[in-house]
């Protein structure tokens, strides 16, 4: 159990309708593998009384309502999925290109990571872009992806100051994390770049463009291509 | 689908809400929905609307609305005084309004949040299967946003009430500034020690001014994290009523616009006991008291069976419930309702 993985799910009881199940005690891909494998399963056939199912990086919450299942019903529903869990397959994970304009205006803070790491802006950009990242969670804001595999050298601290606006499309650093900023919120981030990609477009059928289990690559893109793409996506 | 009115003063913080988004947190899009569930459902059954129809939810202070077609409406929750062409009307009753009239409110007496009902149900786009604003991502609601003055609000289609409907004065909530809220310890109550859970369930906290639509942040005695406890968990899903320890040890209770929280959660409040927070004003004063899953399975079942019962219980009349005492509506606002809104936004700093 190097890996943190339990051996058996673990529950805790979570207010009155919630359950949470949790499947190890690290951020793991293989933990977060047997998150979305239950899910999938509890998405596929719910049982009754569940109303939604919240997967995370290491744990997912089952909301229930009491006058339609117990806690118990529920604890022994997933005991019986669990042991089953072999023969479950989950779908091929994707790969989502994300392109990003790296530096200049979209990213002022990546001369703070260079600076910090003592290499430079196009090193940040090559280091960045170079690994899949899985993305463990969607959360926080809508579409916003917990991504794992930042290289360890663009660890980077948040800013002393948060900012009171990032734009959305914004690709940042804090610590160990990178993500990038779905809708324009305040941030602590160290801002890297931008997507001129929209993570959540109401006008689209499927409004969000990440999912959990997915892997995100961040592609390099000039200004020019930058402003092109977000015309586009604008149409 | 009709013209409902239009908004001469919004209020502090006006939004239109209904029961709930569901089934979208897994990408980051909270439940919302009206604080108050009871008043939310009692104000719909005053107005013979179907479960789930939208609301307008005020906060602190109502507002000044012209109506501009005839309905039915019904205001609950918080006493918010509230008069058509200056004649006070009767909270907790269904009364009917016509276009020209105009609907004002005035000084919130106790609670917090008051529902505004009306025939048909306030209509706006559905969004993601909900019509309650979200504001933290622009959707949902009217524009995704507050309202604000000159807004139109259409209403759905729906029949005007036979006989007019009364809550029975048995069912009316009175909201107190000083309340007891039931909790289940956990979900990490293993994050903190003995000391700090008794502390945590035999104290009293103070409502301070940073409370919203997502959360009610608490001042009181310090509670600490059990020594070797890192400073964060491993990101994980929130719920409305988790009761969060940051750092400085002061309690967050996380409310309807949350989906994700990185603190340990020492308790989380029964989802029967969210309206209660939803009626607490800065100030207010909580205490917690740890209760069992199955104790809090049997509220929740009395919780719904007396929702229902408000229902069998209405008073019925052929006219409306008007106040017996008319009154013009002395307020504050309507001798200076910019100095006012300001004065009330003081108290509502969004977290």
């Amino acid at each position: 159990m190097g890996n943190g993985l339990f051996e058996n799910v673990n529950f805790r009881i979570y207010g009155d309708c919630g359950l949470l199940v949790e499947c190890g005690d690290t951020i793991d891909p293989v933990i977060n593998n047997k998150v979305r494998s239950i899910t999938a399963a509890l998405e596929g056939d719910p049982p009754a009384g569940v109303i939604e199912v919240v997967p995370a990086y290491r744990s997912l919450l089952i909301i229930y309502n009491p006058s339609h299942t117990t806690n118990a019903d529920l604890q022994q529903q997933i005991h019986d999925l669990e042991a089953k869990l072999t023969t479950l397959e989950i779908p091929e994970p994707t790969v989502i290109e994300i392109p990003v304009c790296y530096g200049g205006k979209f990213g002022p803070d990546i001369e703070n990571v260079a600076k910090h790491h003592g290499i430079t802006e196009d090193d940040v950009v090559r280091c960045h872009s170079e690994p899949e990242y899985l993305i463990y969670m969607i959360g926080f804001t809508p579409g916003f992806p917990y991504l794992g595999g930042l290289p360890e050298n663009l660890h980077t601290p948040r800013l002393d100051t948060p900012r009171l606006k990032v734009p959305a499309g914004t690709v940042g650093i804090a610590n160990n994390q990178t993500g990038i900023y779905p809708v324009a919120s305040p941030g602590g981030w160290q801002l890297i770049g931008r997507t001129p990609l929209k993570l959540f477009d109401l006008a689209k059928k499927e409004p969000f463009l990440l999912k959990a289990g997915a892997y995100l690559k961040f592609r390099p893109l000039s200004p020019e291509d930058f402003n092109r793409l977000s015309e586009a996506s604008d149409q | 689908m009709k013209k409902l009115l239009k908004v001469i003063a919004p209020g502090a913080y006006t939004t239109v809400q209904d029961e709930g988004r569901y089934g979208y947190r897994q990408f980051g899009i909270p439940p919302t929905g009206a604080l108050d569930r009871f008043s939310y459902c009692v104000a719909n059954m005053l107005v013979g609307n179907a479960e789930g129809a939208a609301v307008l939810e005020f906060t602190f202070t109502g507002g000044a609305y012209e109506i501009l077609s005839e309905a039915d409406i019904a205001l609950t929750g918080a006493d918010l005084e509230m008069t058509v062409n200056g004649r006070k009307t009767s909270n907790w009753s269904a009364f009917r309004v016509r276009p020209g009239d105009t609907l004002t409110t005035g000084q919130m007496n106790s609670g917090c949040r008051a529902y505004l009902a009306v025939t048909g149900g306030i209509d706006v786009p559905v969004v993601m299967g909900s019509r309650s604003c979200y504001a933290g991502a622009k959707i949902g609601g009217y524009q995704g946003r507050a309202l604000t003055k000159g807004d139109v609000i259409f209403r759905s289609d729906g029949d005007l009430l036979g006989k007019f409907r009364k809550v029975s004065e048995e069912w009316i909530p009175h909201y107190r500034s000083k309340i007891i809220l039931r909790a289940i310890p956990g979900p990490q109550e293993n994050h903190f020690d003995k000391q700090s859970i008794q502390t945590f369930f035999q104290s009293n906290y103070a409502v301070s001014p940073e409370a919203s639509r997502l959360g009610y942040r608490l001042t009181g005695p310090v509670i600490a994290l059990r020594e070797g406890k890192p400073k964060s968990i491993i990101s994980e899903p929130s719920l409305p009523g988790s009761v969060q320890i940051p750092e400085n040890g002061q309690p967050i209770i996380l409310l309807a616009e949350q989906t994700v929280g990185g603190y340990a959660k020492i308790a989380t409040v029964l989802s029967t006991d969210i309206e209660r927070v939803a009626q607490l004003m800065p100030g207010d004063r909580v205490r917690f008291e740890s209760i069992d899953l199955a104790a809090a399975h049997r509220i929740y079942r009395q919780y719904y069976e007396g929702l229902e019962n408000v229902r069998q219980t209405f008073e019925i009349s052929k006219q409306p419930f008007y106040s017996d005492s008319p009154r013009s509506a002395e307020v504050l606002w309507q001798e200076d309702p910019e100095a006012f809104v300001r004065k009330i936004n003081c108290c509502l700093i969004q977290m």
